[in-house]
């Protein structure tokens, strides 16, 4: 995180707009599915063809309720209004969204270092469709033509738009992975940045504590993590760079360039569009019933923050390591197993560190994976008859066939080293490097990795690191 | 001339056949659409190859349906699978729909057979036809006059006997008016109670779906097929379809009638006649009249041409040459757009996105939409206050008779006047319909008006119908 100087202090609010898991796109019975062929998941409707009119997805509005409620918003009875203007990709040219009237408002999302951060509202919108522009630049000037696909459009979406809560990037980077983990946790989205499928806008402005706010810049459009947080930086110092030489901060939107680590104007406020908002007269008021929203609040699934609190009170004195792999196995949804192994007696710390680490690369396999195998696993490396090399890769078998870990380190030959013969071992290395072994025993604890390393380079790995260590003190 | 009733019983029975009333048809089109410009499109093809379609099952002892083998005749701003639809827009001049609006799916079901697409004003602004990018339409009745609009040959279609029956929309008064000035009866039902699914949008808050023709009950026999819920409209009402044929005789005795000045003040003095006639009719039949003043309906006018252009300005919005209809190529895209949409639209139609774009612009919206809006409230209380003392309303449909070409296409707003007391009804959502009574200058029909609460189709189709044995149509 960058430390902002001469006490300035950044204020950053974020927009974020997740495409909703349906089966079907917002108004329309169209599939909403990322990847088809172009305009193939397309009808009257999506199409904006004349006489066409849209009919609310319930199952949109569920999902929205569901990020709602886990958002600790309120449900309020909510309206469509139409956001006019003429751009290709928008097959109507408007496109429905909530405006004066959200879904959901009034919420917060507490963060893991304790923080929270208000949530302003999470209202529904539709997608529009995708252009390519073909020739010259790539980009719309010069272009010699454009293509526009349509699948995207009417695809329902939720915008979250956060209250200027959040002071410093990597705050905003950690919101932003929370409401990602709510997003997945919820079923509304599948939190794929990479596709599109959550994009971020961020209002930045800069002040010096205490003071009002200052004139905020918009940067649109962020689609990783990295991004937000690089952005933000770049754009709060920005600006001060221009207040301190005397300047003032124009209300604009920029563009992040990922490239050159910079943001751009894309259109200054006075260019604005006026959207000519009003109630879409094709729609009628949204208003879910207290026992529709009763059921959805009902068969809601505990969220991040609880899920890791349950993992974290089986650590006795979690570390900042075990704490990351916690987050880790939250976010791969594997909290489940882990409560299952710790239950039939695994050591719960090596089973979070062995799940976000073993498998994190395909968190399917882990669902076939016999909880009394791995708890056997850890158990052999916890009482030395497997090294730590050894039992990743007891595992890798374990996951890829199945099996008895102890035949399966058996077969590998992974006996575990008599004391005679690493004693023997032992000896020999300490010959070999007399300086390294005075400096050992003169007291410098350093060296028992160098000589557990020389130990395990020539077993081929075989040697238990504790046993190694026993030896050496043994001999010092 | 049948009437649907007799067509559909006719084909039933065998006394006729679908081939036999769509050849009938087919003819009386040709006999005069060169002079009336009544169809823009005649689907011949589909509808003789529709009509022995219906004679086999008939032929095959099915039972078809209520209005077997009558043909109708459809405003060219519904869309029909594969048939030209252009609401008389060059924007979509040999456009095709790939899909139908759910009218024509009922109208099938029922055994119906589409004829062709009517004329109208572009995109169902205006109340004359002189506004389509394909000609005016003629009035049947006297062919240098207007047949009204913006369901102007719809209405000619019915009253030049070309088909029985025929759809409209209705905005502000789309069906009523042509209706009137044709001398034809128009229905406006209530909002929601026919599906707009394909219906190409002017003004969604207050666009609907109603039938034309020459008798009340067909326009009740209509309606029924026409009116039920469809989950393809969030706007349709989700309740049963009314009974409307078999309610069509129930008279008015009991009923209060409100005769209410603001819909009938400033008309020629044929159509205050006229109006004074048809509640007398109803006071016979065993109504009772109670005259009534609703002065915010004056206000109607201005938010209407506040409300429908707003919407009209985001509806026609996809009229860009991006996706359908047509292109006039430019350098780069919004050039592109703007080349479209100065060729594709009409003077009216250039006029009402402008007005409309205007009311929705920041920093007037308040003044303007919101304002109107306010005014939409006001107008809902003052009928939903009016429902409360009396059952149904009476009034003229226009100020006048059928008006001659040219004499209020110089002056936009002697125009928007001729609908002044059709347009409050749709501000409320409510239904109103028009039925002939009495005749004016040059013997040109006169349509009184009749307007009720919510869902009061059968009430006001049964007191048409008393009013149409009076004039003289039993």
């Amino acid at each position: 995180m960058t430390q902002l100087p001469n006490g300035w202090e950044m204020v950053v609010g974020l927009e974020v707009h997740t495409e909703l898991l349906t089966k079907s796109k917002l108004f329309c019975g169209c599939e909403n599915h990322f990847g088809n062929e172009p305009n193939s998941n397309v009808c009257p409707v999506c199409l904006g063809l004349p006489g066409s009119l849209p009919v609310l997805n319930e199952h949109a509005v569920e999902l929205a309720m569901r990020i709602g409620m886990a958002l600790h918003c309120t449900i309020a009875p909510s309206t469509f209004h139409r956001k006019n203007y003429f751009y290709p990709d928008q097959s109507k040219d408007y496109q429905i969204s909530q405006y004066d009237l959200p879904i959901n408002a009034n919420g917060y999302l507490d963060l893991p270092d304790g923080s929270r951060v208000g949530i302003e509202r999470a209202h529904m919108e539709e997608d529009t469709g995708k252009t390519t522009h073909v020739g010259g630049s790539g980009r719309l000037a010069g272009a010699d033509r454009s293509l526009v696909d349509y699948n995207r459009c009417g695809v329902p979406l939720v915008e979250i738009v956060s209250a200027p809560d959040i002071r410093s990037s990597a705050q905003a980077r950690d919101y932003a992975a929370e409401l990602r983990g709510i997003l997945i946790a919820t079923g509304a989205s599948d939190g794929r940045m990479e596709e599109g499928s959550m994009r971020i806008d961020a209002n930045v402005s800069v002040r010096k504590a205490g003071e009002p706010f200052g004139t905020r810049c918009e940067i649109k459009n962020l689609n990783s993590l990295r991004s937000l947080q690089r952005a933000i930086d770049y754009e709060a110092l920005r600006q001060i760079e221009l207040l301190e030489e005397g300047g003032t901060v124009r209300q604009e939107t920029r563009h992040w360039d990922e490239v050159m680590g910079e943001t751009s104007t894309l259109r200054v406020k006075e260019d604005a569009e006026d959207y000519r908002y009003f109630r879409d007269p094709d729609l009628v008021d949204l208003a879910p019933s207290q026992a529709w929203q009763d059921a959805v609040r009902a068969a809601l699934p505990a969220m991040p923050a609880e899920r890791r609190a349950a993992v974290v009170a089986t650590l006795t004195t979690p570390t900042s390591a075990q704490l990351d792999a916690v987050e880790v196995v939250i976010d791969l949804g594997l909290e489940r197993f882990v409560h299952a192994v710790v239950a039939a007696g695994g050591d719960a710390a090596l089973a979070i560190s062995r799940v976000a680490n073993e498998l994190a690369a395909n968190p399917e396999q882990a669902t076939s994976l016999d909880v009394a195998s791995f708890v056997t696993t850890l158990s052999m490396e916890l009482s030395g008859a497997l090294s730590a090399t050894q039992a990743k890769d007891v595992l890798a078998t374990l996951l890829a066939n199945g099996g008895d870990p102890e035949a399966i380190a058996k077969a590998k030959g992974y006996e575990q080293m008599s004391t005679d013969s690493l004693g023997a071992i032992v000896d020999e290395l300490i010959a070999a490097n007399p300086d390294e072994w005075g400096r050992y025993k003169g007291g410098d604890d350093k060296l028992a990795g160098f000589f557990t390393g020389l130990v395990m380079k020539a077993t081929k790995g075989q040697a238990n690191g504790k046993a190694v260590v026993a030896e050496l003190q043994q001999r010092r | 001339m049948k009437t649907a009733q007799q067509i559909a019983t006719a084909v039933t029975t065998g006394a006729s056949s679908a081939t036999a009333e769509v050849q009938a048809s087919l003819a009386a089109i040709a006999a005069r659409n060169d002079e009336l410009n009544v169809f823009l499109y005649v689907d011949g093809e589909r509808a003789t190859a529709a009509a022995a379609a219906i004679d086999e099952r008939i032929a095959r002892g099915e039972t078809v349906g209520p209005l077997a083998g009558v043909p109708i005749a459809i405003k060219d701003n519904l869309c029909q699978i594969d048939v030209p639809t252009t609401c008389s827009s060059k924007m979509l001049e040999g456009w095709r729909p790939p899909y139908n609006a759910t009218v024509i799916d009922r109208l099938v079901a029922a055994g119906a057979i589409p004829m062709g697409k009517t004329n109208l004003d572009e995109f169902a602004m205006g109340s004359s036809t002189e506004n389509s990018a394909f000609g005016p339409t003629r009035n049947p009745l006297d062919p240098a006059r207007v047949p009204g609009g913006s369901s102007g040959g719809s209405a000619a279609a019915v009253a030049a006997d070309m088909t029985t029956i025929s759809l409209g929309s209705d905005t502000g008064g789309s069906i009523r008016q042509p209706a009137a000035l044709c001398g034809i009866v128009g229905v406006k039902p209530t909002y929601g109670l026919v599906s707009r699914y394909g219906l190409i949008a002017f003004a969604s808050s207050l666009d609907q779906i109603g039938p034309f023709s020459k008798t009340v009950t067909d326009s009740a026999l209509l309606l029924e097929v026409l009116a039920g819920y469809d989950p393809m409209d969030s706007t349709s009402l989700n309740e049963p379809a009314p009974s409307l044929v078999a309610h069509v005789n129930d008279g008015v005795a009991g009923k209060r009638v409100g005769l209410v000045k603001e819909l009938y003040e400033g008309s020629d003095p044929e159509v205050l006649a006229s109006v004074a006639k048809a509640a007398d009719a109803l006071r016979e039949a065993g109504a009772e009249i109670v005259e009534l003043s609703i002065p915010e309906l004056s206000l109607g006018l201005s938010a209407y041409y506040l409300i429908a252009p707003a919407e009209a300005s985001s509806n026609l919005a996809r009229y860009d040459g991006v996706r359908f209809g047509n292109r006039v190529d430019g350098a780069d895209v919004t050039a592109m757009m703007e080349a479209t949409r100065t060729m594709g639209f009409g003077a009216e139609v250039k006029r009402r996105i402008m007005l409309g774009t205007y009311a929705l612009s920041a920093g007037y919206f308040d003044a303007y939409y919101g304002q109107a809006l306010k005014v939409r409230t006001l107008t809902i209380n003052a009928f939903a206050k009016a429902y409360a003392q009396v059952d149904f309303l009476l009034g003229a449909t226009t100020p006048g008779v059928a008006f001659e070409f040219g004499t209020k296409t110089k002056d936009p707003m002697a125009m928007y006047l001729n609908d002044v007391f059709t347009i409050p009804t749709n501000l409320a959502g409510d239904p109103a319909l028009s039925v002939p009574f009495g005749t004016g200058e040059a013997d040109l029909p006169i349509g009184v008006q009749l307007l009720g609460p919510g869902r009061s189709e059968a009430t006001l189709l049964a007191a048409a119908r008393v009013l149409e044995i009076a004039d003289g149509r039993p």
